[in-house]
């Protein structure tokens, strides 16, 4: 490994391959920040400009950078304009975006950033580390274990939801879970519920889904109640990018964690940086004490440091799969795939015995793009997080007009923005009777999956019998089980001790 | 009744024409060589129907607990709409869908400086210059970047022209 790593540190440390990081990580970044334009599609657009590079070592380590600067960019839009980017940084919102609104907006960047740069990090040393091992392990998943993976990542969302909220919660996810019905399935390749519409025929679009689900409802707000706009900070000034010791501390070994759990969730293809950032919310949510627990979703740093950490460690974890057995984990990995193809590099088991110096290059060199992104980033973070300080007659325009460019660009489709208004509209109204919006969003991003492995399981076995026959996915589902019904059975404990203290028990 | 539990009475309907689609009229069109699998394009579909008229109607009986619940993170009260800048929002909502209406026919440049600009007025701002400035600047930029540098086409000027 030792002799990879010099070979690696040879190959990334050259003039080309550095300004190639530098280059990634700056548009990937910038990209990354318009909502919208999430990886996919600047990677898509990057590849033949990677592949007139014609060295394909410089070629993938401009790409990658690409990968992880659009996922921290995606984080700034989330926390300065509750506009996520990208949906690995969905849930960097919950918690960054009220930071953001009491005036803590530096600091709510500096702790994305630094936790960030910790997930890569240790991201790319465990990559280095367990890529060969890892890869047989996620060769022991079959689609009757990814289902019920999934089953379990949309049951963790009763993580979301307070004290008789999981009902809620659940229907949201149906709802999310049915929208992704909408249109032809890989598997069967037959329009459903698309109503005659052609504009339906390729189903509903993730990013105008995920713009009306937090972007629109939260500019209506701005515009309903004005106070809202006014942060608890004050002047709008951007003084405090440093966070305490106290919360330092606190954040430490949520790192630890979610750079771990992160980065094996990234290993296992179709579970990629969204899942990891939401299931690391879930799990610090859950694993916190009850006096924390409050503060997730109003500005604690447990939960903006948690899915930032989680993100960029399955970032770095996606890249097993690809790289030793030449499966895409997620969508971006699978356009990587293509762009590798292109540059007649197969990859596979043999990448690292046929071509060691690409296979070492690529990590060492996510290593650099991740502190290139610090030392970029943290010193640019007063200047970005001055967005705030923009008049809120001149700012909501601009956040609507961003929201309406990002439906259009990735469709190029102007029935996308009426089906974004109607969607707001929906989710404004589910946001006035308390529904939470992230299980909806959750459910639709896992809904394809969720029925393709389903189906796929079912075809396999001639029906069921998978559940059963499979002990790691019989295992998996009793999980899901419990964890939707152990928060029920503690609300009705909660009301049931409620009505003996109130008959005076 | 509370607003929460007319959304779940619109759920509970929603997930019964839902579930009427993938119980009676999806399978019709299934060819024959397909109705062989044990698993069809309607069978997730009919699950998910049940399960969201089944959760539908949790909330909408109250079968949870809501005494003693958190309280709610929502600070906008909607049953004091009335009290809020209601009419600003619709306008606003109103100029989304005209410019979704009029991006093609009328051009990238044209609609977006109308909309910001628009935007800005219905929201109270009076500094014309500001506001053109602003407007013309953001639509400018915006088409440059993503027409010109990401290569994704953006008609900027009207049809007729």
């Amino acid at each position: 490994m030792l002799e990879g790593i010099l070979l690696g540190l040879s190959a990334a440390l050259s003039f080309q391959n550095l300004a190639m990081v530098v280059a990634g990580c700056l548009i990937g970044t910038f990209i990354g920040m318009l909502p919208g334009l999430g990886p996919m599609s600047i990677i898509a657009i990057m590849i033949p400009i990677a592949i007139t590079l014609g060295d394909p070592t410089a070629a993938l380590i401009l790409l990658a950078g690409v990968y992880y600067g659009a996922i921290f960019g995606g984080s700034t839009s989330s926390i300065l304009l509750n506009a996520p980017g990208v949906a690995g940084t969905v849930a960097t919102s919950f918690d960054g975006y009220p930071m953001a609104r009491k005036g803590q907006a530096g600091k709510a960047l500096t702790i994305a950033a630094v936790s960030s740069f910790a997930g890569g990090t240790i991201g790319a040393i465990l990559l280095a580390i367990f890529a060969p091992a890892l890869s047989s392990v996620a060769l022991l998943f079959h689609s009757a274990e990814y289902f019920a993976l999934m089953v379990v990542g949309l049951s963790a969302i009763a993580a979301f939801a307070g004290t008789g909220q999981v009902a809620k919660a659940l229907l949201m996810t149906v709802l999310g879970l049915i929208l992704a019905t909408v249109g032809e399935g890989a598997l069967f390749n037959m329009p459903r519920f698309t109503m005659g519409m052609m504009d339906l025929q390729s189903g509903i679009s993730f990013i105008t889904l995920a713009m009306a689900m937090f972007a629109l409802p939260e500019a209506i707000y701005l515009v309903l109640d004005p106070k809202r706009s006014e942060t608890e900070g004050g002047s709008g000034k951007i003084e405090n990018l440093r966070f305490s010791r106290a919360e330092g501390r606190a954040m430490l070994p949520v790192i630890g964690r979610q750079s771990v759990q992160g980065f094996f969730i990234g290993v296992l293809p179709g579970a990629g940086a969204t899942i990891a950032s939401f299931l690391g919310y879930a799990v610090e949510r859950n694993i916190a004490s009850e006096e924390e627990q409050k503060e997730f979703g109003k500005g604690s740093v447990k939960g903006l440091a948690a899915p930032e950490t989680a993100n960029n460690a399955a970032c770095t974890g996606s890249f097993v799969p690809l790289l030793t057995l030449g499966i895409p984990g997620s969508g971006t990995t699978a356009i990587l795939l293509g762009a590798l193809i292109a540059l007649n590099v197969q990859p596979g088991p043999r990448l690292m015995i046929d071509e060691p110096d690409i296979f070492w290059a690529v990590i060492i060199s996510m290593y650099i793009g991740n502190l290139v992104l610090l030392i970029l980033n943290l010193p640019l973070i007063p200047y970005i997080a001055k967005i705030l300080t923009i008049p809120r007659t001149f700012l909501i325009p601009f956040i609507l007009f961003f929201t309406l460019m990002g439906a259009y660009i990735g469709q190029n489709n102007a029935t996308e923005l009426l089906m974004l208004v109607g969607l707001g509209v929906l989710a404004t109204i589910f946001k006035f009777a308390d529904y939470p919006l992230a299980p909806l969003l959750i459910g639709f991003i896992l809904g394809t999956m969720l029925e393709d492995n389903f189906a796929r399981s079912m075809q396999l076995y001639r029906g069921l019998g998978f559940i059963l026959e499979r002990p790691m996915t019989l295992g998996l589902l009793i999980l899901a089980a419990v964890l939707v019904l152990l928060p029920s059975f503690r609300a009705y404990r909660a009301r049931r001790r409620a009505r003996g203290v109130a008959e005076g028990d | 009744m509370a607003l929460d539990r007319w959304i779940a009475l619109v759920f509970v309907a929603f997930c019964c024409v839902y579930g009427y689609a993938a119980f009676f009229t999806m399978d019709q069109l299934l060819p024959p060589f397909m109705q062989r699998n044990p698993v069809w394009p309607s069978t997730f579909p009919k699950i998910l129907s049940v399960f969201g008229v089944i959760v539908g109607l949790v909330v909408l009986f109250g079968l949870e607990a809501t005494e003693g619940s958190e309280p709610s993170p929502t600070d906008i009260n909607w049953r004091r709409l009335h009290e809020y800048k209601l009419g600003q929002a619709l306008a606003l909502l109103g100029l989304m869908v005209l410019y979704a209406i009029a991006l093609r026919p009328a051009g990238f440049l044209l609609s977006t400086t109308v909309f910001i600009a628009g935007g800005a007025l219905i929201l109270g701002e009076r500094r014309w210059i500001a506001i053109l400035v602003s407007a013309v600047a953001a639509a400018g930029i915006v088409w440059w970047l993503v027409d010109q540098v990401l290569g994704i086409f953006l008609r900027p000027l009207p049809n007729f022209l």
